[in-house]
């Protein structure tokens, strides 16, 4: 038991338990506020796995930019409290069933796995290794993952156009 | 020496769980796909993971390309719920008159 070990159990609680509030927050921004310290958990571990560049980046884009979006819109869409309670009861048979499975299925190939017992060893992907490696090897991937990120900022914009000449859709006291 | 990977799949799978759970069972469409977000971010705990235990920088390339689907995702995801909420003004997704049933353009 050394520092490392300590340290994954304690981020891997952390993470777990700051994600089991979001989920159970009936007010959307605690829900999100709670979300972003799990991912700032997440970044550390991520760290701690040996990819220092992956925890920036999970930093700036999930628990930066991504949950930022989220709190705009909930601030934006200015919701009323819904009516009756804010879960699905009825679907929590199915939920239960398939963790149920998953579970199962994880118990017997981590089961069956003997060299999943070893202790991984600690070493660090450098950044700059880690760019040269994903520009000789991905490029093309990255190429295609910036024509869908394209493709993305042209739908968002499409979707989010207002409808002209329906009066029942015509702007509201100046949102945006 | 950190810990056993199967502990760090744990992790994850538990993680993938509470996302799953909170896709299924939350009556907001918001959380629905903060759900989604919980277990693509689940995803690429596995892979990193993996990618430590296999020595090799392949796991780490893949979790580039999840967070621009997660961003892709969300963006997209979002705009749809803003149109929704602009035609029906709820956003609980049991009681939503879908655009196409409404008659609207």
């Amino acid at each position: 038991m050394n520092l490392y070990t300590l340290l994954f159990y304690a981020l891997a609680a952390l993470i777990l338990t700051a994600t089991t509030l979001a989920i159970t927050r009936r007010n959307l921004v605690y829900a999100v506020l709670y979300l972003v310290l799990s991912f700032f958990g997440t970044a550390m571990l991520f760290y701690l796995l040996g990819a220092p560049f992956l925890a920036a980046l999970e930093i700036i884009i999930y628990a930066g930019a991504i949950m930022v979006l989220f709190l705009f819109i909930i601030m934006m869409l200015h919701m009323e409290k819904p009516s009756g309670g804010f879960l699905f009861w009825h679907q929590f048979i199915p939920a239960l069933v398939i963790s149920a499975m998953f579970l199962t299925a994880f118990g017997v190939l981590a089961g069956t796995d003997q060299a999943g017992w070893k202790p991984l060893v600690v070493s660090r992907a450098l950044p700059k290794a880690f760019g040269q490696y994903l520009f000789n090897t991905h490029w093309l991937s990255i190429e295609i993952a910036s024509m869908l990120l394209l493709a993305a900022l042209i739908g968002a914009l499409v979707l989010g156009r207002r409808i002209k000449g329906d009066p029942e859709h015509a702007p509201e006291e100046g949102t945006r | 020496m950190i810990v056993p990977f199967n502990h760090v799949l744990l992790l994850s799978a538990l993680l993938f769980l509470l996302g799953m759970f909170c896709t299924l069972t939350r009556r907001n469409l918001v959380m629905i796909l903060l759900g989604v977000e919980i277990m693509l971010n689940a995803a690429s705990m596995a892979f990193i993971g993996a990618g430590l235990r296999w020595q090799q920088m392949e796991g780490q390339a893949v979790v580039i390309f999840i967070l621009a689907v997660a961003a892709t995702e969300v963006s997209v995801g979002l705009a749809l719920i803003i149109s929704v909420y602009r035609r029906t003004h709820a956003i609980d997704p049991d009681a939503q008159a879908w655009p196409a049933e409404e008659g609207s353009p």
